[in-house]
């Protein structure tokens, strides 16, 4: 049977891990390398990069914390951060990166997705939206959750997925650096309208905001989560063995 | 030496990078000289079989992995590249693949009860037989990592694993010495790896 996947996320700025509040106060946490074979070795299903760096030589420095991460952990990667073009998405899997997930470049360009589907395989394109309710309505943000797009949420991932995204990375800025659990109802809904791999992100505080998580979101595929897993609060060996104590159906090395 | 086949299609970095954790040389092989230096090959591959298959055949590759394999070295086509190593597959149109297993590659859409499509994620192996070929190290129930939407359809001696995902999915294959897994070893970590190392040793 399909298990459930844990996915965390490490943010890379100037080649370290950082992880800010609400997208913002950022803190340098750990070497990304060092990072993703730690949680490689204690269970993570899959690692995501996310480069937040702007420059021409940090994106290169990026590049290089893929390879060597892409040449010493044998799980999926996925990287995400500047991708704004079918040649963004070549240049990162070139550098190691399984699949690539667009944000604002989609919202800039929409057809990004489409073209890179065609050329990669719609499992390589993961689209990723930054969720905020405004007045009742759920929008999508760009920018990192800074812009309001006005575009409602659920139709623009459902467009994603018509439009070639073989995956979505549903993201709550409500919930994000909160730690107060996953955005249940936002999930919800996007599970109801999108038949494809969904992760959720943003809220996870403890273990058992994964076991929620999954119990009442059945439907979701992985939960993702940066600060619990960076700061050590959950180990992910411990937040599996709880899961499949719950019944949930995860992977466990044998 | 262990040639990982360049077409175009799939990406080879992973590929590498696990032989390499492994121990194991490998060269990329575009034309057949390079293949020659090889004493085992692994056919890659992603996207669609059509296109995938189109590609082989521009690069001339096909022939050589062919004569290679009836030839008695040991090959290992994965995901797509496992696809391709059928008669015939049946996504977008009928493609001709290799022919070096009987059998077609079919959706898995009518068999998976309203599962998700593509289905993607880690999911834990049936050993159907005491195949050792790609399993010396490998134990009933581990689990791999899959990204697909089509499975090879064959007969069931071909078969050495399945994948239960609203049924059973066909997971790896073999036929003599040629080898095909569904999921993707090289990135389904301890337990992938294993399997590298089984197929080396074999």
């Amino acid at each position: 049977m399909i298990t459930k996947r844990i996915i965390p996320c490490l943010d890379v700025r100037n080649g370290r891990v950082v992880k800010g509040k609400n997208f913002l106060g950022l803190n340098d946490v750990d070497s990304p390398v060092k990072l993703a074979a730690e949680y490689s070795a204690s269970g993570a299903d899959e690692l995501v990069f996310y480069d937040i760096t702007a420059s021409f030589e940090e994106r290169k420095l990026f590049a290089d914390i893929l390879k060597e991460a892409a040449s010493n952990v044998f799980i999926p990667l996925t990287v995400g951060g500047g991708i704004n073009t079918v040649d963004d998405f070549s240049r990162v899997l070139e550098s190691g990166a399984d699949k690539v997930s667009v944000n604002s470049g989609a919202i800039r360009n929409t057809s990004i997705i489409g073209e890179a589907a065609k050329k990669f395989g719609s499992q390589c394109v993961v689209l990723s939206a930054d969720i905020k309710r405004v007045d009742g309505v759920f929008r999508v943000f760009s920018k990192g959750g800074r812009e309001n797009t006005g575009m409602e949420a659920l139709s623009w991932l459902k467009n994603g997925v018509e439009s070639g995204a073989g995956e979505l990375v549903v993201n709550s800025i409500d919930t994000d650096g909160v730690r107060d659990g996953f955005d249940i109802e936002l999930l919800a809904k996007v599970c109801d309208i999108c038949k494809v791999p969904v992760i959720a992100s943003g809220g996870a505080g403890t273990i058992q905001h994964f076991v929620d998580l999954f119990m009442q979101v059945p439907e979701i595929d992985a939960g993702l989560a940066a600060s619990v897993f960076h700061f050590g609060d959950i180990k992910i060996s411990d937040l599996k063995k709880n899961l499949r104590e719950n019944g949930i159906n995860v992977r466990i090395d044998k | 030496m262990v040639g990982i086949i360049d077409y175009g299609v799939g990406n080879l970095f992973s590929l590498k990078s696990s032989f390499a954790h492994l121990g194991v040389d490998t060269e990329i092989v575009k034309n057949e000289a390079q293949a020659s230096r090889c004493d085992r090959l692994i056919l890659p591959g992603v996207g669609a079989f059509g296109d995938a298959a189109t590609a082989l055949r521009n690069s001339g590759l096909d022939k050589t992995v062919k004569q290679a394999a009836e030839h008695g070295v040991p090959l290992l086509g994965i995901c797509l590249g496992m696809q391709l190593l059928f008669e015939e597959g049946l996504e977008f149109g009928s493609h001709e693949g290799l022919g070096l297993i009987p059998g077609k590659v079919v959706s898995i859409k009518p068999l998976i009860n309203g599962n998700k499509i593509p289905h993607i994620g880690w999911n834990s192996l049936s050993l159907t037989n005491e195949d050792k070929g790609l399993y010396k190290y490998t134990e009933n129930g581990e689990f791999v990592y899959f990204v697909h939407s089509f499975h090879a359809e064959c007969d069931d001696k071909y078969i050495t694993a399945k994948t239960e995902y609203g049924s059973m999915l066909t997971a790896s294959v073999r036929n003599g010495n040629v080898f095909g897994a569904q999921f993707h070893p090289e990135k389904s970590g301890d337990a992938g790896l294993r399997m590298l190392k089984s197929f080396c040793e074999f």
